[in-house]
């Protein structure tokens, strides 16, 4: 049994007293949601917080729920929830490829949208996802609520616009007509942390030309999105060739290490071979949808 | 399949497990056969009850402080702090050992390794100091308060350069010490193998890297012991697969006389090798008993299993083939680099310190062969011997059919071919390999071919062609590896002076009920089941009527335990002569009761009857109790039906299988799935069916792991890279096929039911068949190896021209 540092711990019973614990307590206090990226860490003693706020019992921040043109997300929601929406689905097919390859079963019941982005680790799946889909982060505090985008929201690794007194409830992804998207990873195994991923969503317009596209990889040395390679798509009819140079725009931006999970050729190959990939499913499902 | 559905409520007995047909009362063996595992019910509802389960009365916990640098010398220990906090009772260093001589303790192979670090820490996640508290938390905790000093060494971590002239030396505290070498080894015939290689007309060189991994049990190592000050009692709960042997050597260490030890091995959640050594935990926590005069329970956390205790493999091999242009094997030669770790703790019999590497030779005959191990200190956890390995054939059988597919490619013949053409012949056996073993039995074409039979080899090859047109690419691998299990003879074997034979006690109480007690250990393998089918067999008394008594050394004779596939050959032998010896001794008695003599009976399963007259019979049951009762019994034959022996081997069993491995690889990110893999196994007079395929269903998913994720890596400081299992990556059923098995009976002539192992069988064969399948899969574009493990990077890297050793 691997045991963590002490800490006290506090099960809030409203989002309101929830952001009231994480003021009186400040940086010594930690939420903890679904708890798959933090208790791991505490066991290993890397993270060492004072206090656990639990917003577990926060069910007014569990949905996922359609508003006009957009898909809202609750910071709450499972991995699982979000892996078996049929809205999500055929909305967003992305996020329901990346939900399948996030860790596992166990995992996936626990682990919540709001966890992993907040988390920001590199390799985290639902980062990037976000990311594709010009997703918005509804961050909240004490004294109101503020929008961001994806790009404003993710600082860096393991760091967020989220500050200590703050919490994440609620992501709003833009549901856009003539548009789809997919995601691609490789693993070691099952349950394994990215090697390199990517997902990608295309608009089509009336004329089948590509409107709008994103492009973004996952724990190759880039966040946010890979707007070169988008850049070569936009206007342009999507033919092999061209799909292929944004693969290989994409292969040139990535800027990955060599660890146990590959070496730097190996990852950028794959940032630009999995790109490739994504964005042919992505466009066959967007023409589908016309059709 | 079709699931009968059935009322779970007002169902007849026995009825709800009618689509299983080996639980119905009617198909239940008494003796050989299908049969579900008597012990399963007991881990199915929570039963079982683990090292970490034993709470006993006053009981303190205690934690260990590790070494955060894998080389370095130790300048000072400050535990002041640590004592006082809270719950804690007594932090232990290693100068707190050294007047009780107990720093230092013997390891399995006649080295030392440190208890706790006196002068130096060796490796990463080496114990330095041993917290004592009231709980585990407030144990932990206290780590953290110990001020250790370090001067920080440089490190050997690349076992190739473990034995230049300027490496540092790891082992400065043995007399005489200047450089990190521990022994050479060699088997078969140096000068004759170099003459057939200086006639033959193709020969291949090929290395192969057999990385270091771990055996990772779900249930982490552990101890409690329980000293009592008064009469001088240890007792000691340990996560050990050899309780008795455990016992000696904790005797003889710690001064402890072995009758005032008590031993017991409750449950064990996976061995695999893992616990067959003595952790530096099990020597405090009873020192912990000693010091504190309270019960003290050790058990690590993942972590420190992962990175402190027995790892496996990490053999550099440079193997050499030389045949005929049209495929005749004329010689092999290996040329092993063996990384031993900090401590030389490899566990193998004393003669054998490169384990049983004498099986390179494999499955063929050779002109000649010459094997040469050479091992050395790195600053890497000890161990060596480990995970399911069968004493290194595991390596052996690895080496060489890794070579033998090399040649295949080289001559551009088909593998199975290649094999089929130099296989030992049925009538060659008992065939002497060359390097020192002789095989006692095998059919090994007849094997072969009903495997390629039963995976569809020509049809398999020929998609594999419509495959290659189209630019997939498809890989078939085979391995046929041949085992030498069940050690050994006493007088070539033993560990640390024991020789290998294990004892069984046989007991039928007046009411035909039996207890038989055996000295090895299960931790998964059905002990409990097909021993009890054993004894079935041997003299007719139904399974569910005979405990299997093990794990606890009041209870059970001495013997050397569960390792190397060694239970049923050893054990299993002893039980069915034991078995036989109380059946004899019925046969009297019943005589007495027939009042007829001896000779003039004979036996049916379960009854002696008068020759011709099988009407006039008595039960085992009857005998038992006429045994027990008041009838006047023979000259010399007491009031009992018990009996125990000890089994000797004459020889080593050696089970065979033929493994075939069909993989595809995604031509664009290197990922190898394992579409279908079957194993066709002899492993001689079969028990329990059912438990064999368990076996091998557990060892192929081990030969999935080693294949494609497992690896312990370190950097190049020594630091551990798998100390976790995010980090150390073990398969799951996500990357496993659907088992396809197989077998053939070819019965050990000197076992006593003819039985060989089968508990390591897949784990040593499977590996190969694996890689072998990725890299014909890869040879279009002219790849002629790979290193496990065949990671999706490693493979794209092989594809690209540019094949790395993972060491
Ligand atoms: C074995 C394993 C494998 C995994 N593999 C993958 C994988 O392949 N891909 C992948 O993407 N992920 C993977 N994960 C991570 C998993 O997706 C986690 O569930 C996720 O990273 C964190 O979500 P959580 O709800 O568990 O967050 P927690 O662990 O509870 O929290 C993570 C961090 O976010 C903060 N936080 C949580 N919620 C909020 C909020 N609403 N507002 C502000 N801060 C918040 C916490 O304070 C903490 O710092 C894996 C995890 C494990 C254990």
């Amino acid at each position: 049994m691997q045991i963590p540092a002490p800490f006290e711990y506090a099960r809030a019973t409203s989002l309101d007293d929830a952001i009231a614990l994480l003021t009186r307590y400040g940086d010594d206090a930690l939420v903890v949601a679904g708890g798959h990226s933090l208790l791991p860490m505490m066991k290993l003693r890397l993270a060492r917080p004072d206090w656990l706020i639990d917003i577990n019992e926060l069910h007014e921040l569990d949905y996922v729920r359609r508003h006009g043109d957009e898909l809202r997300i609750g910071a709450l929601a499972r991995h699982r929830t979000l892996l078996e929406s049929a809205e999500i689905a055929a909305l967003f097919p992305i996020m329901t490829e990346a939900e399948r390859v996030v860790a596992d079963p166990i995992v996936r019941n626990r682990g919540t949208i709001g966890g992993s982005l907040c988390q920001a680790d590199p390799a985290e799946d639902l980062s990037t996802v976000c990311a594709v889909l010009g997703a918005q982060a509804v961050i909240r505090s004490a004294t109101g609520e503020r929008v961001i985008g994806m790009d404003e929201f993710h600082q860096g690794p393991y760091e967020t616009a989220v500050e200590f007194n703050e919490i994440l409830v609620e992501v709003r992804i833009p549901i856009r007509p003539r548009s789809s998207s997919s995601y691609e990873k490789v693993e070691r195994r099952v349950g394994d942390w990215a090697v390199a991923a990517a997902g990608g969503s295309v608009t089509l317009a009336a004329d089948g030309t590509i409107e709008d596209a994103a492009i973004g990889v996952t724990a190759v040395g880039l966040s946010g999105r890979v707007t070169d390679a988008e850049a070569v798509l936009i206007g342009h009819r999507p033919t092999d060739a061209l799909i292929t140079e944004a693969g290989r725009m994409t292969s040139a931006a990535v800027d990955p290490m060599t660890d146990q999970r590959g070496s730097v050729e190996y990852k950028r190959h794959l940032a630009g071979e999995l790109t490739q990939r994504v964005l042919k499913r992505a466009i066959a499902r967007a023409r589908r949808q016309e059709a | 399949m079709t699931l009968v559905e059935e009322p779970l409520v007002g169902a007849e007995h026995g009825r709800l497990h009618d689509h299983n047909p080996a639980a119905a009362d009617a198909d239940r063996p008494i003796g050989f056969g299908r049969l579900q595992r008597k012990e399963d019910p007991r881990f199915i509802r929570g039963q079982g009850r683990y090292t970490d389960d034993v709470v006993l009365p006053g009981m303190l916990h205690g934690a260990i402080l590790r070494a955060p640098v894998a080389h370095a010398r130790i300048v000072s220990i400050d535990t002041s702090e640590a004592l006082s906090r809270p719950g804690v009772r007594a932090v232990l260093t290693g100068k707190d050992l050294e007047p009780l001589k107990l720093a230092w303790i013997p390891t399995l192979s006649y080295d030392v390794q440190a208890v706790l670090a006196t002068d130096k820490v060796r490796f990463q996640g080496q114990e330095v100091a041993f917290v004592i508290a009231d709980d585990r938390y407030a144990a932990r905790d206290a780590l953290e308060s110990i001020v250790v000093d370090y001067d920080v060494l440089p490190p050997v971590v690349d076992l190739r350069h473990a034995l230049d002239a300027d490496a540092p030396v790891i082992r400065d505290d043995i007399e005489g010490r200047a450089d990190n070498h521990i022994a050479d080894w060699e088997c078969g015939d140096e000068a004759a193998t170099r003459a057939v290689f200086a006639a033959a007309d193709v020969v291949v060189a090929q290395e192969i890297v057999y990385p270091r991994v771990h055996p990772a049990p779900m249930e982490t190592c552990g101890a409690v012991a329980d000293f009592n000050a008064v009469s001088g009692e240890l007792t000691l709960y340990e996560t050990s697969q050899a309780p008795h042997a455990h016992r000696t050597i904790i005797a003889m260490v710690s001064g402890i006389p072995e009758h005032k030890i008590h031993l017991i091995s409750p449950d064990i959640g996976g061995g695999f090798g893992n616990k067959v050594g003595i952790y530096p935990g099990y020597v405090l926590a009873i020192v912990g008993s000693i010091v504190t005069g309270h019960p003290v329970k050790w058990m690590e956390d993942r972590s420190e299993n992962l990175m402190s205790t027995s790892f496996a493999r990490d053999y550099i091999m440079q193997g050499e083939i030389a045949a005929t242009k049209d495929g005749r094997l004329l010689g092999i030669r290996a040329n092993v680099l063996a990384d031993h770790g900090a401590f030389n703790g490899t566990a193998q019999p004393t003669k054998y310190p490169a384990g049983f590497f004498n099986l390179f030779p494999g499955s063929y005959t050779w002109d000649a062969v010459y094997g040469k191990v050479t091992s050395v200190y790195t600053n890497k956890a000890p161990g060596g011997v480990a995970y399911a390995c069968s004493f290194r054939v595991t390596e052996a059988s690895y080496f060489v059919e890794r070579m033998i597919d090399r040649l295949a490619l080289e001559l551009k013949m088909d593998p199975a071919e290649l094999r089929l053409k130099n296989f030992i012949r049925p009538e060659q056996f008992p065939y002497d390999n060359k390097a020192g073993f002789e095989y006692d039995s095998g059919q090994y074409e007849k094997t072969m071919r009903h495997a390629m039979g039963l995976i569809g080899y020509d049809q398999l090859r020929q998609e594999q062609v419509e495959k290659r047109a189209r630019g997939e690419l498809m890989g078939i691998g085979i391995s046929f590896f041949t085992e030498g299990v069940g050690a050994g003879p006493r007088k070539h074997m033993d560990i640390l002076g024991l020789g290998m034979a294990d004892g069984a006690e046989l007991r039928i109480h007046p009411t035909g009920k039996a207890v038989v007690r055996i000295s090895v250990q299960s931790q998964g393998q059905a002990h409990e089941t097909t021993f009890a089918q054993i004894v079935a067999e041997e003299i007719g008394i139904p399974p569910e009527d005979i405990e299997v008594v093990h794990g606890d050394t009041d209870r059970t004779p001495f013997g050397l335990g569960t390792y190397g596939s060694r239970s049923t050959p050893v054990s299993g032998a002893a039980v069915a002569l034991v078995t036989r010896k109380v059946r004899d001794k019925a046969r009297l008695i019943a005589a007495a009761m027939l009042e007829t003599r001896p000779e003039d009976l004979e036996w049916a399963k379960g009854r002696w009857f008068v020759k011709g007259d099988p009407t006039a019979s008595r039960t085992i049951q009857e005998i038992a109790m006429a045994a027990h009762g008041t009838m006047e019994l023979p000259d010399g034959v007491d009031g009992n039906l018990d009996a125990e022996v000890t089994y000797d081997p004459p020889n080593l069993t050696y089970p065979y299988g033929a493994y075939f491995c069909v993989t595809d690889i995604d031509r664009g990110t290197g990922k190898v799935t394992v579409r279908r893999f079957l194993a066709v196994d002899d492993c001689g007079t079969r028990i329990n069916p059912m438990v064999i395929e368990g076996q091998v269903h557990g060892g192929l998913t081990d030969g999935v792991g080693m294949a494609l994720m497992e690896i312990i890596e370190f950097d190049p400081e020594g630091n551990n890279l798998g100390g976790s299992f995010m980090d150390y990556l073990i398969p799951t059923a996500m990357e496993v096929p659907d088992w396809e098995t197989g077998f053939t009976v070819t019965p050990s002539p000197h076992h006593p039911i003819g039985a060989k192992g089968i508990g390591e069988s897949a784990t040593v064969g499977s590996p190969a068949a694996i890689v072998n399948s990725v890299i014909d899969a890869l040879s279009p574009l002219g790849v002629t190896g790979i290193d496990m493990p065949c990671t999706p990077g490693r493979v794209w890297d092989a594809m690209q021209g540019h094949a790395t050793p993972p060491i």
